[in-house]
């Protein structure tokens, strides 16, 4: 379970938001809106640890995340708004290092296998500059088929996404709820998941 | 996870072979360009060998450190290594690793080489060979501190110099001061000593440094 309670959030001289509260049980999933610079992306840095709150605390299963440190890092997932992909290598090393990196080793197979349901049959072999940005997307995107935790921060997943993504990006997030995931998706766009147990959170500017 | 941070360095920078060879080739010209500017006056060449080497050393290394972390904070491939289930200390002791395995190693290879510019004798050779070899790793470490503060910052690259450069004095004393003795025929083992103790002192407290630097930075 994860918890937020009382989080506020200061950048520079300007508060962007204050008093956040919201908890996410197995299955539930929150959707983030608000317009640009209202502290959403700012909002899923704080949940994934990655900034400080100005006040306030972010708590999974009972335990603060600052002092839960690495233990907390592998029930997590974060997508930011950029891609970490490297341009110099293509989409299969790069999942399969980015996976690498977070304690799963997957083999060559598994990773096609991953990239071919995000779409990007034939083209894993390819350098990542050679991509287009949807692809790049995708790519960043199949990490979430092979090696990811409980908890899924998506920060403007859908993006440069086309239509068929995005109704897979759906799809996969559902899927994931169904196993007793959890995801905070901050988004512009309505995601009209098929799952009830949904939670929203407007940020004002 | 460690080795899988060191193969994506060590396949990247193969990839981008461009900017290994420059610091190697700075390297190369700046040590070379002392004696073809000095002339043949042995004695003094093999005076001046010592400081030369080393200081073109620090200056190679320089060039390189500020690539550690910068491509990895522009893609945003940092952010995910700060999320891994493991220790930062090993991702950046791994990425340090990777840095002097591509930047630091061609200069510990070539430095004998270039030494013989200076007329130096095999066995100052061979000292110079240990200096740089036991010198170049706290370059690293101590280097990925600055390049983990001045993430970010416009103008990075010289003020990294201006933060680290202070701190590599030990190493170019201890360093040329070795390959110093070794030349007019005294032991060198007391610099290399304590050139081994800055190593081990460096190792346990850089990475640990550079960890939280890192996380300042990304903030």
């Amino acid at each position: 379970m994860l918890e937020v309670k009382n989080l506020g959030c200061v950048r520079g001289e300007r508060r962007l938001f204050s008093n956040v509260n919201f908890s996410l049980s197995p299955g539930n999933w929150l959707q983030l809106m608000g317009p640009n610079g209202s502290g959403k992306t700012s909002l899923l840095r704080i949940v994934c640890g990655l900034l400080a709150p100005a006040e306030g605390e972010v708590r999974w299963q009972g335990a603060n995340i600052r002092t839960l440190g690495e233990e907390y890092f592998t029930a997590l997932t974060y997508v930011g708004h950029r891609n970490p992909v490297k341009e110099e290598l293509s989409s299969l090393e790069n999942l399969r290092i980015s996976c690498g990196l977070s304690g799963y080793e997957i083999t060559r197979a598994e990773a096609a296998a991953a990239l071919g349901k995000m779409g990007l049959k034939g083209r894993e072999n390819l350098p990542a500059r050679l991509l287009s940005e949807g692809q790049r997307r995708r790519s960043a995107l199949a990490r979430l088929l092979t090696c990811s935790g409980t908890v899924w921060a998506l920060d403007e997943v859908l993006t440069s996404l086309d239509k068929t993504a995005v109704t897979l990006m759906r799809s996969l997030i559902e899927e994931h709820l169904s196993r007793g995931g959890m995801a905070i998706v901050a988004t512009h766009q309505e995601l009209n998941l098929a799952v009830s147990s949904f939670q929203r959170l407007e940020l004002a500017s | 996870m460690f080795r899988w941070i060191v193969a994506r360095d060590l396949i990247l920078a193969w990839r981008r072979r461009a900017d290994v060879l420059s610091t190697l080739f700075f390297f190369v010209i700046v040590v070379s360009l002392f004696p073809l500017g000095i002339g043949p006056e042995m004695q003094l060449l093999r005076s001046i060998a010592p400081g030369v080497v080393w200081v073109a050393a620090l200056l190679a290394s320089m060039l390189s450190l500020s690539r550690v972390f910068a491509n990895d904070y522009q893609d945003g491939t940092l952010e995910q290594m700060l999320l891994t289930p493991q220790p930062l200390y090993l991702v950046v002791l791994g990425k340090v690793l990777a840095q002097w395995l591509v930047a630091e190693v061609p200069l510990v290879l070539m430095a004998p080489l270039l030494g013989v510019q200076f007329d130096l004798e095999p066995n100052t050779l061979l000292i110079l060979f240990v200096s740089v070899l036991l010198g170049t790793p706290i370059l690293s470490l101590i280097g990925s501190i600055g390049a983990a503060l001045t993430l970010g910052l416009r103008g990075g690259g010289v003020l990294i110099a201006l933060l680290i450069l202070p701190l590599y004095i030990p190493v170019l004393v201890f360093g040329a001061g070795a390959v110093d003795a070794s030349i007019i025929g005294a032991n060198p083992a007391a610099n290399l000593y304590l050139l081994g103790a800055i190593l081990v002192f460096s190792l346990v407290f850089a990475p640990w440094a550079t960890s939280a630097a890192l996380r300042i930075s990304l903030e």
